[in-house]
């Protein structure tokens, strides 16, 4: 989902620029409150973190013969909700672009879009969906690691097609034509995504269960089984 | 194996499954098989776009690929290692707090 240092028209890159940057702000208050009134959650913070740290640098063989990488971003948005994660992920997707020439400075605002805000925020309203629709925490986990996945590279792909319509079929020609490079090879890996953070959380509901309680994961008392 | 544990391991077999399985049934394509799909992306704009200039280039780049695959593996390992050391630390924390309980209780 890394759209390479330049290959986005200027304005659609600042355009990406506007539009991502009052969720960081916002989301960099959120993580500020969160640290200030929840101090104990500083390490769960790091390991969400960490977790995306990982996952987005591992890239995964999928069945359409190309590679591709899990996003990671599922989990933190379950743990601490999409704005912070938004800040988290736009620290990753910074040190790639700096340190690694992975993705770039100028489309770091659409890459920031597609990963550290439409996938948290997909990973989180279907986490909710699938609890209060009476769903285990496993299910909404993996529901929420999964399709966060899949909409972030989503939206990569309807970024590109934006920037470069098909010459002869245009916007719809190109977002099938990304959409094959992209969204197909990324069905296994977020099925894997989304066991990779079942498995997180299940260990985290037996190590961390008063963060999780006080997270709003875990009911208190009661309900340790992930 | 308590179930808990089955569980876990299960999680992590269906994960590797979906790993091995495009490379031992030769999914691979194209002259670079399993190639980065970023990559195809940028290849398909330049194939479509030929007059399309990059106008921006990336600050620093990593002048080999070993030199990159390194930073991606520390990348990775910086990641892993963290979150390694968080679970070490909340499971020491729990029997903590456990035994402290099961002393007052």
């Amino acid at each position: 989902m890394h759209i390479a240092e330049g290959y986005l028209p200027p304005e659609q890159a600042a355009a990406w620029f506007v539009v991502s940057a009052p969720f960081v702000v916002h989301g960099s208050r959120a993580l500020v409150r969160q640290i200030r009134t929840d101090p104990d959650s500083k390490l769960l913070l790091g390991a969400a973190g960490a977790f995306t740290f990982a996952l987005s640098a591992l890239k995964i063989p999928s069945v359409t013969g190309s590679s591709s990488h899990p996003t990671g971003t599922g989990l933190g948005a379950v743990l601490f909700r999409p704005p912070v994660m938004s800040v988290l992920g736009s620290i990753v997707l910074l040190f790639q672009a700096l340190l690694l020439a992975h993705g770039g400075l100028s489309t770091l605002g659409a890459n920031i879009f597609s990963m550290a805000i439409v996938g948290p925020w997909v990973a989180y309203g279907s986490y909710t969906m699938v609890r209060r629709a009476g769903g285990g925490l496993g299910p909404a986990v993996f529901a929420a690691a999964a399709l966060g996945s899949l909409a972030t590279y989503g939206v990569t792909v309807a970024q590109l097609a934006l920037a470069f319509p098909d010459p002869a079929s245009g916007i719809a020609g190109a977002l099938a034509k990304f959409g094959g490079i992209f969204a197909v090879t990324q069905i296994p890996l977020a099925i894997s995504e989304g066991l990779l953070t079942v498995l997180v959380v299940r260990l985290l509901s037996r190590t961390s269960r008063d963060d999780l309680r006080r997270l709003g994961l875990l009911r208190p008392a009661a309900e340790v089984r992930a | 194996m308590r179930r808990f544990s089955w569980v876990n391991l299960l999680l992590l077999f269906a994960v590797l499954l979906l790993v091995v399985m495009p490379l031992a049934f030769g999914l691979g394509s194209g002259e670079e098989p399993f190639s980065g799909a970023d990559a195809l992306a940028e290849q398909a704009i330049v194939d479509d776009h030929p007059d399309y200039q990059p106008w921006f280039s990336p600050i620093y780049e990593p002048p080999s690929a070993e030199l990159e695959s390194g930073l991606f593996a520390l990348q990775a390992a910086l990641g892993a290692g963290l979150l390694g050391y968080y679970f070490g630390v909340a499971r020491t924390r729990q029997r903590q707090r456990d035994a402290a309980g099961w002393q007052r209780g």
